[in-house]
This record gives C-alpha cells, structure tokens and sequence, in this order.
C-alpha cells in the first residue's frame, strides 16, 4: 500500500465528520479540542518519542502562540492570518532561547528544567498587565476568508484540521529524510551519529524549535477557537496533560500524538459527565479515576496505544524502490603525498593518575591493512577515539596527510575521511538496516529540514538511499536490508556498521573488533572484503582479538601493552617477537 | 516595586533571611527526599506533594478532632497492594511470605485506621496526632510503589514520570474529597517563644530547624553506616549490579518511597501550623523543592541542602521587593544554574531506554 492511502483515508473520514447530519454540536467542540491538542503532541513525538528530550513546558509555547495573537489583534486590531507567521515566530525564538539553555543538557535535567520554565512562564502570563494578568485577553476576533466569519465549531474545524494533517504530513516527511535520521539517531546517544558528522546539538535545537512552533500554531488556534485568552490553559497542568497524551498514544509515532489526544480528551469529557452520576457529584472524582487510568494503562502498553493498536492491522507500507543508477558523486580527497595517510605521533591520553594511552606512535599508509593488537585494556579502544576526536589528547599529534587533526570534533574527522565502527556496536535498533546505513552518507547529501518537510529532497534522498543499498550488498546483507537493525545477531550488525562506515566514502576505515562474534565462513568473507577495499585504494585501520584473523590479513601489526606500544612489524615477526609473546602469555611462557 | 515604601533596615533583614531559611529548611527536606528516590528508582516523585498536604492535612484534622479519610485510603491501598503481591508471587506462594505480605499490608493499614478512628475522639497530644499523621502517609507512600511503580520498574524514565504525574492527579483527587477546598490549619508543635536582640524565634520555627537537622543527620548515619542504607546507595549506582549480589531492588525502592513519604509528611506538619494548607498546594512547594535538588544536581545531598536555603532566602526576599513575581524569580533560579552545568556538560555517551 502506498504511504499516502491511509493519509487520505483520514482526511476523507474527517472530513465529512461534521457533515453527518444530526452530528452534536458539542461533538464538534470536542474535535476540535482533540485537534488542538493533537498539533502539540504531535511537535511531542518528536521532540520526546523520537528525539528522546522530554518537555514539560509546550503548554507555555502554547501560550506564546495565542498571547502573541490575541494581543495583535485586539490592540493593532490586525488580521489573525498576519499574526499566524508572529505567532510561530515568538513561539520559535522563545525555543530557540530556552533551548540553547537547556537542549545539551541530558537525561532528567530537561524534564525537570521545563517543568521550572513552564511554571515560571506561566506566573509571568498571569502577572504582567498588558496581558490583562489572570483575567487574560477578551473578545479576541474570530478567523474570517473574505465574508466568512468563523465563529461556529464547525467551520473552524476545517481549519484546525487542516492544519493537523499538513502538520501531520510535514513532520511525516520530516522523519523520513537525512534530517530526520539524524532527528531519530539521538535518543541512542550521540557519539555515534557524530561520528557520521550529525551536529548532534543542532539536531536537537531544531526538534526543539519545531515542537514549539507546532504548539505555537495550536496556541494561535486556539485563541481564535475560544475568542479570549488567559494563563489557566497554558500553565504546568497543562504541560503535564500533553506529554500525558503524547506518551498514551505512543510517543514514537506521529498519529500516536493525534491518537494519544482523542484518547485522554473524550477519556476526560466521560469521565467528566458521567462520574458524576454514579457517585454523586462531589470532589474531582474524575480526576481520580483519570490518574487512575493512566497507570493502569502504562502497566499494560508502555509503549502506547497507537503501536499496539498498529501492530493488530496488518497494514503493510511499501517502501519505494531505490534507484540503483542513482549515484553520489565521491568525496574529493585531500591531496595524497604529502606524507603517511595517517600519522600518530607520541599520542598520549591520560585520566587522572591513568595513563591510557602513553606516547603511542605509528603510521598508515595508503592502501595498507594495519592492525592494532593488544590484551585487554592496552588502549586500543582509546587510540581509535583519539584518532576519531571523540576524546581528546593530553600529548602528541595526529595527522592525516600531514595535517594535524587531534583535538578536532569527530564530525570534522570524518569529513576528512575516516570511518569508523565501534566496539559495542552502535545502531539505532528501531530503524532498519537501510536507514542505519544511510545515516553514513550523512556528509554526503545536502537536504536540510525545510526541503525535507516539503519533500523536495527526493533527488538527494535517492542517491543518499542507493549508495547505502550498494554498501549493503558489498559487505553481504542484502536479505536483511529491510530488518530492524536491533532484530539482527551481534555479529550481522557489526557488519551493518562496517556498510554505514563505507557509506561516507572513508580514505581509511577504523574498525573496532568487526570478526567478534562473527562464524568461520562470515569471517573469511569479511577478510576477501578488507582485502577488496585495500586494492581498491582504501586502507584499514583495525583492532581484533581474533590473531588468525589479524596475521592472515594485516600487512602490518602495531602492538600495544599496558598504554605503550611494545612491538611493530610484520605478521611474522610478531609472532616470534619476546615482548609481545610476554605481554600475552605473560613473563614466564 | 518596593511594596508599601517600605526601606530594607536591619529588622526586615534578619526578618527575611530567617523567614527564608527557615522555608529552605523544609524544601532541603523534600529536595533530599526527591534526590533519594531518584537515584534509587528513577521516579521523579511529583507526588512527593501530596504526601506534604496529606501529612499537613492529616495532622490537622485528627488535632481537629475529626477521623481523615487518608487512613482509609491507606487501608484500601493496602487491599490493592496485597493483592498485586500474592499476583506477582503466585508461583512460589509459601505461608511465611503470605503472612510478611499480609503483616504489612493489610494489618498494618487496619491498626492505623483503627487508631486513626478511635483515638481522635480522646482527644490524644500533639505526640500522638504526628505519630498517627506519619503511619498514615508512609503506609500511603510505600503502597503506592508497589502498586504503580514496582511493576514499572524496568521501565524509562519518561514512563515512570507520567505514571508519577497519573498518581499525583489521582492523589491530588482524593486530598480534594477528604479534606474539602477550604484549607486547613494545625496546631503548632510549640507554644514557645525567644527573642533574641531583634529577632523573635517562635517554638515552630525551632522546631523546623532542629527536625531538619536531626533528619539530615539521621539519613547520614542511615546511609553511611547501616547495610540497609548502603543496599539503597548500591542500587542507586547500578541496578542490576546490586540485583548481582543479592540485594532486592523491589525492596530498595519501596524503602526509598517510605522514606520520601515520611519526611514529606514531616515537611507538612512543620508548615502547617505556619501557612494554611490546601489540597492542591503541595505541588508547588514540592516543586520548590525539585528546584533544589536540580541544582543540587539530583546526586548531591550537601548541594541540594545549601540550595534549598538559597532558594528559600530569594524567595523571601524576592516577595519582600516584587511579591508579584516570587514565583516566576524562584523558578527562573533553576536556569542560569542549568546553563552552567550545560556549559561545564562533558561530552559522555548515555545509553538509554
């Protein structure tokens, strides 16, 4: 089925909800609610769900939005459809402040530090005069096209609902784009997509913003829904209610937020009415049951609604064909000659009193296979995040044709040409192979968010698709190209990471371990594969455990013990080196 | 914004800053609370509110005279919560742990509500009302994790707050129904009062402090110096680590919500008799203590403690100057701190979910 079917569906359903006759009237109110809210959770889901930063305070962003309008209306006296791009706009600059406060920070300091704007936010709503403190603003005009004033529910449904379902689309379209990997690769932690070059901190300011543009837009909405404006609904219950519905729905799926709101808002309009009835009308009874609910339901689906919900409908969407003869130009190198491809000199990282890595030097040249061995814990691991800038030397130098990269960020080594895998395999478990992959030839394309969103990124979204398909062949996992990567053996994934490391078209490739976990027969194809990419100009850097594997394939051995590298040569000669058969077998062998 | 024309002297001075600390002493108390049961179970404790107004409320109406509807919650609780143990022991049911399961929650609950019934009518002192007011609310905070939490446990952080929110909404529910909107108002602990140059330390504002420092000492001691204590510190520090080497986690958690409830009902007898209370207002002060013990870093119970006081004192201060703003200056507190700790932030993987 086609991904734009189910979409079409919808809007055709809803659509012609109010169109039933003899359809309430407080029905359509409480559509509209659901639309409202949906646009809020849906900026949710990818702000939390999806890019794994939880908010408490989108009901403030809210408030920015319908402040923003209910005061420019009634003060200039201007159109709402003019006040719409300074409603977004006073919604997004307030992200982008309250962002650059709060997006680095990680883990329960975000929820907790919106929870403290949002409160805060609200109390300055309910406080300033020129926004009428707690009584708000009144009398706040309706939307109008031409002659058409739309005071009623219903017509104004149109409008809200249109908005959900473009938002719907754009956020959709945003998801599933170069932006949108990067977006999906961060709750996973972010050295592995800066090691692609995502710039991991801008990726999370613009989910960041985009939530509170959405919500900005429901905020506006909203203050031409209900004609006045006061702090009440944008205040800390408020922000609680919404990631409620985000999370019920299924905070990893855009129509979970939509799902998530028509859930809790018809859940509480019940309650609301008919609580009363059974038990008499005193206290907030439905309140009570409405928590009551919610843990209930976390208990059975934790993850939400909307996947479970999914997961019964065997809807099947096909994924488009990827273009084999869509080609990504190669990167430009930078000039050979000018020395080794790679040169570590006296690289030194130490912690405290632990010196991991003590003076190490050696070299890589073009179109060698290096090998990196050593016990356990003699600071291979640590060489390789010293050459991949994800820490940082106490000493030495690292060169890549002779031009000094220590200390760089890891998105500026690899668009100098180096790949990497990692020793504990870093996928983003619930995106398939494919897009796992793609996520490599991140440097590669072009396509920012706005184009994404529009769609217009196709062009660059097809090279970007075929190169991965191609790197998923070259290393044998064509079979698994449509998996979840997190569904694949340790060993397969290894392999996924080699694919996503060529994908960005290395000058030399890094690998941590690639034959652990690997069989007899998919080890002998990862070595015919190394050996391949060596003809073909590309040289290896490699750490492995597995000697038969390392003395059959490296041209050469750099030995390192205890932080210092005790021995280099050729396979043979490490073999019978004294040194090196002491620091594995100890003094005595 | 100076209120009245009122000029800062000497007297408003000291006024202020003891007002200030002697708040701050009680958000140390909720911001080591929340710091406790955050590194022990994940849970962002919103509900750590309500054990404030139950504690506060509680306390208030058995002084009153009257029998609180949180002692039968308790017992229902309890109800609910034996229910969930013999479910989730249903395959190794043995009479010892049926009868441990029913000893806490069923008759422990039942004692409590029968003392809670019969007593008030005795008039009994203020010993016994806080005594009461305390086995209330921890029976209510220990249920509580073994009903929503502990079978969420594995679960993220993000689930856990919303099910920390969903029990703060239903909580919050209930303290409306028991206790009615009007708020209410306790006793103090002490008629005393010293007065001390200009300053005038009343019996309650003693109490606060001495019960504050008595507290902190005792976690000290609990958690440097007790197995129980150190099994909490393990779990905090790695869950499965202490699940390894025979330490049961469940328990550690639920220790962790007895503690988290009792000194939230601590905090709310200490207020109660100062400000009266209502059934929503515990939100708010406990969030006053989350802003402590964000800037305390949620690991560091020094820090949270020295933060709560700043937090108290810039309140105080600050609804001296702009009372109209104290909340949004207090909650803003929390930002200049995160954009430091964001600036000072290395760059460490987490792996989550």
């Amino acid at each position: 089925m086609p991904r734009w079917l189910p979409i079409l569906v919808f809007a055709v359903v809803m659509a012609a909800l109010p169109l039933i006759p003899g359809m309430p009237p407080f029905w359509i109110v409480l559509l509209d609610n659901i639309g409202l809210a949906a646009l809020v959770a849906m900026g949710l889901v990818l702000l939390t769900g999806v890019g794994g930063l939880t908010s408490f305070g989108q009901a403030a962003f809210c408030g920015f939005g319908a402040y923003t309008t209910a005061y420019i209306t009634t003060v200039y006296g201007l159109s709402p459809w003019l006040t719409l791009p300074l409603s977004l706009l006073v919604a997004g600059g307030a992200a982008v402040l309250l962002g650059l406060m709060t997006v680095r920070l990680s883990g329960h300091y975000l929820p907790l530090g919106t929870i403290a704007w949002g409160i805060s936010l609200y109390y300055l709503f309910s406080k300033l005069d020129f926004l009428g403190r707690n009584d708000g603003i009144s009398r706040v005009p309706p939307l109008s096209i031409g002659s058409l004033e739309m005071w009623a529910p219903e017509t104004i449904y149109f409008v809200i609902w249109g908005m959900v379902l473009i938002s719907a689309l754009l956020t959709m379209n945003l998801l599933d784009s170069r932006t949108g990997r990067a977006i999906r690769a961060l709750r996973r932690g972010h050295i592995a997509a800066e090691a692609f070059g995502v710039q991991t901190a801008r990726a999370k300011l613009l989910v960041f913003i985009y939530a509170a543009v959405l919500a900005g837009l429901s905020g506006w909405l909203y203050a031409h829904f209900q004609r006045n404006v006061n702090p009440t609904p944008f205040g800390p219950q408020a922000g609680i209610e919404y990631l409620f519905i985000a999370v019920v729905g299924g905070a990893g799926y855009v129509w979970g937020g939509v799902l998530g709101a028509a859930i809790v808002i018809i859940l509480k309009e019940v309650l609301q009415s008919y609580l009363p009835l059974l038990f008499g009308g005193q206290g907030q009874l439905e309140i009570i049951v409405f928590g009551i609910l919610l843990v209930i339901l976390l208990q059975l689906a934790p993850g939400g609604v909307w996947p479970w919900l999914s997961s019964l409908i065997p809807i099947k969407i096909r994924r488009p064909r990827v273009d084999p003869g869509a080609a990504l130009a190669p990167r430009p190198r930078t000039a050979a000659g000018k020395g080794p491809l790679l040169k570590v000199e006296r690289a030194r990282k130490q912690c405290g009193g632990v010196i991991a890595v003590h003076d190490v030097s050696f070299e890589v040249d073009a179109k060698e296979i290096v090998a990196l061995i050593g016990p356990n814990g003699a600071g291979k691991s640590t060489t390789f995040n010293l050459i991949t800038g994800i820490l940082t030397t106490t000493g030495g130098r690292i060169e890549l044709h002779g031009k000094p990269i220590d200390n760089a960020p890891p998105q500026d080594v690899v668009q100098l040409g180096i790949a990497r895998t990692f020793q504990h395999v870093k996928l983003v478990p619930d995106m398939t192979v494919l897009e796992n992959v793609a996520i490599g030839a991140h440097l590669r394309g072009h396509a920012g968010p706005l184009t994404s969103m529009l769609r217009l990124d196709r062009a660059d979204e097809k090279k970007l698709l075929a190169e991965a398909t191609r790197q998923i062949e070259r290393v044998g996992l064509s079979g698994e190209i449509d998996q979840l990567a997190g569904s694949l053996s340790l060993g397969q994934q290894r392999i996924v990471e080699i694919a996503r490391a060529l994908c960005a078209d290395p000058m030399l490739l890094l690998l941590d371990e690639p034959a652990a976990g690997l069989r007899h027969m998919e080890k002998q194809r990862l070595a015919a594969l190394l050996r391949q990419l060596r003809d073909g100009g590309m040289s290896v850097l490699l750490v492995e455990h597995d000697m038969g594997f390392v003395m059959d394939l490296a041209d050469r051995i750099v030995v390192l013990d205890f932080g210092t590298r005790i021995a280099e040569g050729t396979p043979d000669a490490i073999k019978t080196n004294p040194e090196v058969i002491k620091a594995y077998l100890g003094a005595l062998a | 914004m100076r209120e009245g024309g009122v000029r800062l002297n000497t007297t408003i001075l000291l006024f202020l800053l003891q007002d200030g600390i002697t708040n701050g002493a009680i958000y140390a108390l909720l911001g080591l609370a929340l710091v406790l049961v955050f590194a022990v179970t994940r849970v962002i404790l919103i509900p750590q509110g309500e054990f404030i107004t139950f504690g506060a409320l509680t306390y208030a109406t058995l002084s009153a005279g009257g029998v609180p509807g949180t002692a039968s919650l308790a017992m229902v609780m309890g109800i609910v919560a034996f229910g969930f143990e013999l479910f989730s022991t249903r395959k190794s049911l043995r009479a010892a742990k049926v009868l441990r399961a029913a000893a806490i929650y069923l008759v422990f609950p039942a004692v409590v509500l029968a003392l809670a019934t019969l007593l008030p009518a005795t008039r009994p002192g203020v010993a016994v009302n806080i005594a009461l007011s305390l086995a209330i609310v921890a029976a209510i905070g220990l249920f509580l994790y073994r009903i929503a939490f502990q079978p969420l446990a594995h679960t993220s952080v993000l689930v856990l707050l919303i099910a920390s929110v969903g029990t703060h909404l239903a909580l919050q529910g209930f303290g409306l129904v028991f206790f009615g909107a009007e708020g209410l108002r306790g006793p103090p602990l002490s008629d005393a009062a010293v007065t001390l140059g200009p300053l005038r330390f009343t019996g309650q504002s003693i109490a606060v402090y001495s019960i504050t420092i008595v507290v902190m000492a005792g976690l000290w001691l609990f958690f440097g110096y007790t197995r129980m204590g150190k099994a909490l510190r393990a779990t905090a520090v790695n869950r499965l680590g202490a699940r390894l080497v025979g330490i049961r986690t469940s328990l550690s958690g639920q220790l962790a919500f007895l503690l988290a409830s009792v000194i939230g009902a601590i905090s709310g007898i200490l207020i109660v008799p100062i400000t009266t209370l209502y059934y929503d207002t515990g939100f708010l002060i406990g969030l006053k203590g989350f802003v402590a013990a964000i800037i305390g870093g949620l690991v560091s119970y020094p820090l949270t403690a020295f933060a709560a006081i700043v937090v108290g004192v810039v309140e105080a201060f600050s609804s001296f100057y702009a009372s109209n703003y104290k909340e949004v200056i207090v909650f803003t507190l929390i930002l200049p701190v995160l954009v430091l700790r964001s600036l000072a932030a290395p760059a460490v993987e987490e792996e989550k979910d």
